[in-house]
């Protein structure tokens, strides 16, 4: 059962992801994604995160799908054009691989090529209207395609934005361009993010949450500290202080509100950071114990 | 106005220091406005470049004019370049490619041009125009997603926005801006989405003749 299908269906999905090596050496990431199998529907495949040159996103996807997992194309803005984005788009459809996400891409000079040419020639909204153009059988300017793909577009929000309402008018205009499913940004309140929900719902586009797993009080102040949108509540940071075995709190935390996102949206995106082979033990906690074929 | 910076003295040096009498011009429009080429700071880098000339033990020659603006060909009649071996232009990259196609010596950029923009201060400027050719400002409150998103997105904030600042962390998100802006005036929150910018506009003008108007210049 394909991401698509699961979310169609109404399955409550799992996807994570894993980054490209700076390098072509494809074990590390290979090794990454064998302590998920079995367990998600999909996994994305970054490009060049935060500005950072790797190998090619679309290289990584089709090392995933011969090993037989379900990649997740992520497409940003920072380093291709209209041309290229849309030339990379039919060449991923070509090899199989049509489940995508669309983002507009960390600016360049966060990275490690900083004197490099930021192109933006589209951006996250912009590249999901070119998608539905390719699923429609023509490109951007019209021109008909020879055999067409049927993309699965998908795209980002930040639940916890602040301010909250641009973030908002952002994510309709991702549904109005064509997004069919949402990964959002690291949650952790499922109050507030029940609340987000509560609107998004309205939209019809499937949401799956955020999950960072945290191991220690210093990693959420981190976050808390350095990463837009993401607000790790202080209850929280102080279960992390008070424990004597952190990692395994965290875990706990991150199952818990797995399982209470099951009545509030479509599924999770788990983002393990370095800690994939938490990532089983976790599922099991929060009652996600079948195998996803 | 065109906002326009002092390049390094270690930078400016090298360019003239092989020749032996150098005309350093100010343009007294935009450059003068930024406090960076107009006829005090003309006077202080004549002064700086003799004194490092001198110091060097060479024996290079610096004298100062000032033109009202070195982008247009009446005022760069004005210039008296004869004896000169070489223009050092305290304008801007117009000012110094007017410069160079007008007089036949070699001509050196003394400034760096920034952006188009605005004084917030005394000595203080903010980029507010990409010069792209097709605006937008009339549907973003007055704000220019091009030039004040560091991404120039035409359709809000990225999720690198945090309490209103953008991801680079030294300008606001111009997104939450305009959407502040906006809902200040009772205007549709930029609802319409942005298509993508029309680059082809700019490419293909690089010039703009008003007696051919539009159809022809594009």
């Amino acid at each position: 059962m394909s991401l698509r299908e699961a979310l169609e269906a109404g399955r409550f999905a799992v996807t994570s992801e894993v980054g490209p090596p700076k390098g072509i050496d494809v074990s590390a990431m290979m090794a990454s994604a064998e302590l998920l199998r079995g367990r998600v529907d999909a996994l994305n495949v970054t490009d060049n995160q935060a500005a950072v040159m790797r190998l090619s996103t679309i290289a990584a996807c089709v090392h995933l799908k011969q090993a037989g997992f379900e990649p997740v194309l992520q497409v940003t803005g920072r380093d291709r054009n209209r041309l290229a984005i849309q030339s990379d788009l039919l060449g991923a459809a070509s090899l199989g691989i049509t489940t995508v996400l669309a983002l507009t891409g960390d600016h360049v000079v966060v990275g490690d090529h900083r004197e490099a040419k930021a192109v933006f020639d589209l951006e996250s909204v912009q590249i999901l209207k070119v998608i539905a153009d390719l699923n429609a059988g023509h490109d951007m300017t019209g021109h008909d395609l020879i055999g067409t793909p049927e993309f699965y577009p998908g795209a980002v929000v930040t639940p916890g934005s602040v301010p909250l309402e641009p973030q908002i008018a952002k994510f309709e205009k991702k549904i109005a361009a064509g997004a069919r499913y949402f990964q959002t940004q690291a949650v952790f309140d499922i109050e507030a993010f029940a609340h987000f929900m509560s609107g998004a719902r309205e939209s019809g586009a499937k949401v799956l949450a955020g999950v960072v797993v945290l191991r220690s009080a210093r990693m959420a102040h981190f976050m808390n500290k350095n990463i837009p949108g993401i607000a790790v509540p202080d209850g929280i940071i102080a279960t992390l202080e008070r424990s004597e075995n952190p990692q395994q709190t965290g875990i706990e935390i991150a199952a818990r509100f797995i399982d209470e996102c099951k009545e509030v949206c479509d599924g999770v995106h788990i983002m393990a950071v370095g800690a994939e082979h938490l990532v089983p033990q976790i599922l099991d906690a929060a009652g996600l114990t079948e195998v996803i074929a | 106005m065109i906002v326009v910076r002092l390049k390094p003295l270690a930078e400016i040096c090298p360019m003239v220091a092989h020749h032996h009498r150098v005309l350093v011009v100010g343009c007294n429009t935009c450059a003068a406005v930024s406090l960076a080429g107009g006829e005090k700071e003309v006077e202080t880098l004549v002064a700086a470049l003799s004194l490092a000339s001198s110091a060097k033990h060479e024996t290079a020659q610096f004298e100062g004019d000032v033109v009202q603006r070195q982008c247009e060909p009446e005022f760069l009649e004005d210039l008296d370049a004869s004896g000169y071996d070489a223009i050092l232009s305290m304008g801007c990259g117009a000012g110094v490619a007017f410069i160079a196609e007008n007089c036949q010596l070699p001509v050196y950029p003394a400034l760096d041009t920034m952006f188009i923009g605005v004084s917030k201060g005394f000595g203080s400027w903010q980029a507010e125009c990409s010069a792209c050719g097709s605006c937008v400002l009339g549907e973003t409150a007055g704000i220019c997603p091009i030039t004040r998103c560091a991404k120039g997105i035409m359709n809000g904030p990225c999720g690198g926005v945090q309490d209103g600042v953008c991801e680079l962390g030294d300008r606001d998100c111009a997104w939450v801006l305009i959407h502040d802006r906006l809902a200040a005036q009772g205007r549709d929150k930029a609802c319409s989405i942005g298509d993508p910018k029309d680059n082809a506009a700019k490419t293909l003008c690089p010039e703009w003749d008003m007696n051919k108007g539009h159809g022809e210049s594009r």
